[in-house]
């Protein structure tokens, strides 16, 4: 392999791990604070894309997508009212299965609203060929897009949960409910905070990525699937895991096109992220007590 | 076997459907009734390894397609190009092998459906038991991810395979003769018995899980799911009796996938698909988990209904709202809305009852 | 109360079961199987609105022979197993005289027995060549075979000299079949195919399979074969690589949303492509101009959207039902044998020429090369 040809893969992974990883900060977040996996996190994503470049046939860029992550983050919080604040002392696995039936009826209407067709933003600089050079490969100026943003993301997410009093009271509620109703937690209004907050992420990632992926009304499935894995891998609740388990993820698969077919590359990385879940049951940077007490 | 009389007003309703479709001339609704079935003996595998022994399992549509797809492609590669080579001949000597048309009239020679289907549930359990080892000690999401895992494996290797037909799945499925003058196959003469074939299935499934259930073993899943420490402590192997439901669950989707592919004389990729174990374990829920007769009901009306396409292009938006309406207004499933409870509700019947636990 | 109820609900039941036959008695029953949601939906959905706005203007203007249509359209969400379904109710419980669709290609060879076994047309609109060769009686097809695809691209390889090439291919039942035929004609025209991958129908980024075949400098052509919007993203990693090698789509290229989507990356991919896409452009006196033009503004008239040639193929199948009904009555037997007949029948996919030996009646001639520039669909004059 030539040093041109291992840096392109490098880079075509950086690609596809940014945009993983990305997806699963949104995981991170509700799994914070209510301990459960939101599946309709890759509806968050979708949403975002497709309503910034509806918004973009009447506004510039900047305040589309701003427009877009803002409806989104409304939607998060209409969902958390209408599904699940008013339930008492609900069950993971019920909060999980009702979250499974918001994306359906997400991806349904998405496709009912916006019709099949593939949309995507124009690129934030430059256009489709335009691409910046890395010692002899290529790269396009989007990827860089998502990997600020990600960057941003997990600085801004760590800062939030880490030293504002607001992030703490979230992080308490995910510990144990009980107890941060006792020290005078709101914890329903967390819960509705973190909604609103995975989806504006989900929706700021949904249009970021647009220009490289494509929008389209069932993109959200397939990524929501690698976002719930790249975020498990990196242990739950890590921001900074999501990174790692998504770069990782990312760089996996950009190089198994060199040794199998690319049609058995989602088969061959799914099967060594099998294999480091065995050795590691609490994927990688995740705390293993923490783990063994999270149960359905 | 005083127990099993529960199963007689299910034996009776089954008996009744048939009768009434062949009264009222609507026999078709045998060939849904049927399909369902089949998807219901997986769902009710999966209800017993989620709702007793505590394990969810995002992967059991791979376990269908094991079964379904080794035993499509195994009665469908035709061998006569290779009917000189050694191995084929030892077959054919043993009598693995069968003659027959495909539909434009050629010669084939195939692996028989018994076989055939001897070989995919075997499969089935063997990786049932490599994989169940190691994912059986993860919980949580971890275990969730596991399982998916081992589906997204699954479904890429039959798309990307050339021996599964790819995209295109394998078509031109013969009949699987069961025993002389019974076959499963879709073909209109052979409706009525295969429906009753299907539920015959199903019931005896049902049966076999409810001894399970009601077994020393099935006291120790109970126990599982409680707490696996306190099982633990009394001398009770959880980690061998999750590993067998597991295997136990693997073999009946493997069973339902070999079945309804030999009825459907096909089968494609989207059976092996991530939505679909998602809606297995979706319909267990809302069949209320611990209850083989919420998912038993619940599978069967909800595969009837799409199958028949009842609500056109709304149906996985249909999906979703019925989803979300039993998470939220009955979580402990369907049948936990009994009729009994409602009539209470009434002020004029209301009795004296101690207040129902509420989990 | 509760009696009056049950009463009227009787007599409604009642009333329902004595109107029905009366009113359908006289109509025909065209069914359709079309994969309108799920992963296939950009395929069913337009053919799914093409077929209704059709039964419509049929219906205004008095129907077939007099006999109205009564069209039911079945959602496959692109499942076989669910095609399999609803075509045994469309062919037991409907009675229907034909079937149109379904879309894809893994569906209508799950569904191929049940309509031989019922003795009813199928005229799919998937394009994989096995679904009509070889011939299954009841079987026809719409879309141009595949094989007619990559002859034209082959012989347009020919002329530019290009001998060795990379093949990429999407996960689709279209991709699958493509693949197949690019492999077994490439040797007719002195092409060597030196890489060959197949990448998901989901794809979000290709860059990393595009490197890999950029690395092998044998190869001199590219062919890209697909029908799903991942075709863009190819297109586009392969020009942002900034690797300028001809690119050769198939037919499956033929929606201006796709070209949308790849941007400026799209200009001179070379496709084979039917006239829907240049309708504005044919010369006046060409047979299939009329009809083209038609279509393409009834449509995007009616749904403000861009007519694509996968509404194409639904557009054809129901012109193919409707002239055998008008030559043959509305009878299975007779559909099939008309259909058999027809010949020199202008659609949007080209001139079909149907036989007891050809189920798709289309010849090279349905293809013209086409390219793209200033993001729109042109035909391809040469280098």
């Amino acid at each position: 392999m030539t040093t041109e040809l291992f840096i392109q893969y490098l880079v075509a992974g950086i690609t596809y791990g940014s945009i993983y990883a990305i997806v699963a900060i949104g995981f991170n977040i509700i799994y914070n604070t209510t301990g459960i996996i939101n599946f309709a996190q890759g509806e968050f994503v979708m949403l975002g894309g497709m309503l910034s470049i509806t918004f973009l046939q009447y506004l510039p860029l900047p305040p589309a997508i701003f427009l877009a992550v803002l409806v989104t983050m409304g939607i998060g919080a209409l969902i958390e009212m209408l599904f699940i604040r008013w339930l008492q002392n609900p069950g993971i696995l019920r909060m999980i299965i009702i979250t499974i039936g918001v994306s359906i009826l997400i991806r349904e209407a998405a496709l009912h609203v916006w019709g099949s067709d593939v949309r995507s933003l124009p690129y934030f600089f430059g256009n489709e060929i335009s691409s910046i050079a890395i010692s002899g490969a290529r790269v396009s100026p989007q990827v860089l897009w998502v990997v600020g943003t990600c960057g941003l993301m997990v600085v801004a997410l760590n800062i939030f949960f880490q030293a504002t009093s607001i992030g703490r009271e979230m992080r308490a509620c995910a510990a144990n409910r009980i107890a941060a109703v006792l020290c005078g937690i709101d914890t329903r209004n967390m819960v509705t905070l973190s909604f609103v907050l995975s989806a504006g992420i989900g929706a700021l990632a949904g249009a970021v990525m647009s220009p490289i992926t494509y929008t389209q009304y069932d993109i959200g499935t397939g990524l929501a699937i690698k976002g719930f894995t790249v975020a498990i891998l990196g242990g739950l609740g890590n921001s900074l895991g999501a990174v790692a388990g998504g770069l990782l993820l990312g760089v996996i698969e950009a190089f198994s096109v060199s040794v199998v077919p690319l049609a058995f590359q989602d088969a061959i990385a799914i099967a060594i992220l099998l294999v480091i879940l065995f050795v590691r049951p609490h994927g990688l940077f995740g705390s293993s007590a923490m783990a063994g007490l999270k149960e359905f | 076997m005083g127990k099993n009389l529960v199963f007689l007003p299910i034996v009776a309703a089954v008996i009744a459907i048939q009768l009434l479709t062949a009264w009222t001339d609507s026999v078709y609704y045998l060939t849904q009734l049927t399909m369902s079935a089949y998807y219901s003996l997986l769902i009710v595998g999966l209800c017993v390894l989620m709702g007793y022994a505590g394990q969810i399992s995002l992967g059991h549509a791979g376990f269908f397609a094991i079964g379904g797809y080794i035993s499509a492609a195994l009665t469908t590669h035709n061998l006569i190009p290779f009917v000189d080579q050694l191995p084929v001949r030892l077959l054919t000597a043993l009598g693995c092998l069968q003659g027959g048309l495909d539909i434009y009239g050629d010669p084939l020679l195939v692996v028989t459906p018994w076989v055939a289907c001897m070989i995919a549930i075997l499969t089935a359990l063997i990786i049932a038991f490599l994989l169940g080892i190691p994912v059986l000690k993860l919980k949580g999401h971890y275990l969730a991810m596991a399982t998916l895992g081992f589906g997204i494996i699954i479904y890429r290797i039959v798309l990307a395979s050339e021996y599964f037909g790819e995209a295109d799945g394998i078509s031109g499925v013969p009949g699987f003769q069961l025993v002389p003058g019974l076959l499963v196959s879709g073909d209109k003469s052979w409706r009525v018995p295969n429906y009753y074939i299907a539920w015959t299935v199903l019931i005896l499934a049902v049966v076999l899980l409810r001894h399970l259930i009601n077994s020393r073993v099935g006291r120790a899943l109970r126990a599982i799911h409680g707490s696996p420490e306190a099982a633990d402590a009394m001398g009770v192997d959880t980690a061998k009796f999750k590993l067998q439901t597991f295997m136990l669950s693997a073999v009946f989707s493997a069973l339902a996938g070999v079945l309804l592919t030999h009825y459907n004389g096909g089968i494609g990729p989207s059976e092996a698909s991530v939505m679909k174990s998602v809606r297995y374990v979706a319909i267990v829920a809302v069949g209320g988990m611990a209850n083989i007769w919420g998912a038993l009901v619940m599978g069967m009306v909800l595969n009837f209904l799409s199958l028949r396409g009842f609500f056109g292009s709304y149906d996985d938006a249909v999906f979703g709202l019925i989803l979300i309406g039993i998470m939220l207004f009955a979580p402990e499933g369907i049948l936990s809305l009994q009729l009994g409870r409602l009539w209470r509700r009434i002020p004029l019947f209301r009795r004296k009852t101690p207040a129902v636990k509420e989990v | 109360m509760k009696k009056m109820l049950s009463k009227s609900l009787c007599a409604f039941a009642a009333a329902c079961l004595l109107s029905a036959p009366s009113v359908w008695a006289e109509n025909i029953k065209l069914g359709a199987l079309l994969a309108v949601t799920g992963p296939a939906s950009f395929l069913g959905g337009p053919e799914a609105r093409t077929l209704e706005m059709l039964v419509e203007q049929v219906n205004a203007k008095g129907g077939i022979n007099g006999k109205k249509i009564d069209l039911l359209v079945k959602d496959t969400a692109g499942n076989p197993e669910k095609a399999i379904s609803l075509a045994k109710q469309l062919l037991e419980e409907d009675n229907v005289l034909t079937v149109l669709g379904p879309s894809s290609s893994g569906e209508t060879m799950a569904v191929k027995k049940i309509f031989e076994d019922a003795k009813t047309p199928l005229i799919s609109c998937a394009a994989a060549e096995v679904i009509v060769n070889p011939l299954a009686s009841w079987i026809f097809k719409t879309p141009q075979n595949d094989s007619l695809a990559a002859i034209k691209i082959f012989m347009e390889m020919n002329k530019l000299g290009i001998e060795k090439i990379a093949v990429l291919v999407d996960n689709s039942g279209f991709g699958k079949a493509g693949k197949e035929q690019l492999q077994k004609i490439a040797p007719d025209y002195k092409i060597e195919i030196v890489e060959a991958e197949v990448y998901d129908a989901k794809a979000t980024d290709l860059s990393a399979v595009v490197a890999k075949i950029k690395a092998n400098a044998a190869v001199q052509g590219i062919i890209n074969w697909s029908i799903v919007p991942a075709q863009s993203i190819v297109v586009k990693n392969i020009r942002q690589s900034g690797w300028q090698v001809p690119i050769f789509q198939s037919h499956g290229f033929g929606n201006i949303k796709y070209v949308e989507a790849a941007g400026v990356a799209a200009e001179g991919v070379i496709f084979p492509a039917g006239r829907l896409l240049m309708a504005g452009l044919l010369p006046d006196g060409h047979p299939q101009k009329a009809l083209l033009v038609q279509y393409v503004k009834d449509y995007e008239g009616k749904y403000k959207e861009t007519a694509s040639t996968f509404g194409g193929h639904a557009y054809d199948a129901f012109i193919i039902f409707e002239k055998a009904v008008a030559a043959g009555g509305a009878d299975k037997a007779k559909v099939r044998e008309a259909i058999e007949g027809l010949k020199n029948l202008p659609g949007t996919g080209g001139i079909f020429n149907f036989s007891t030996t050809d189920h798709n009646g289309l010849a090279l001639d349905a293809f013209e090369m086409m390219t793209v520039k200033d993001g729109k669909f042109v035909p391809y004059t040469g280098k």
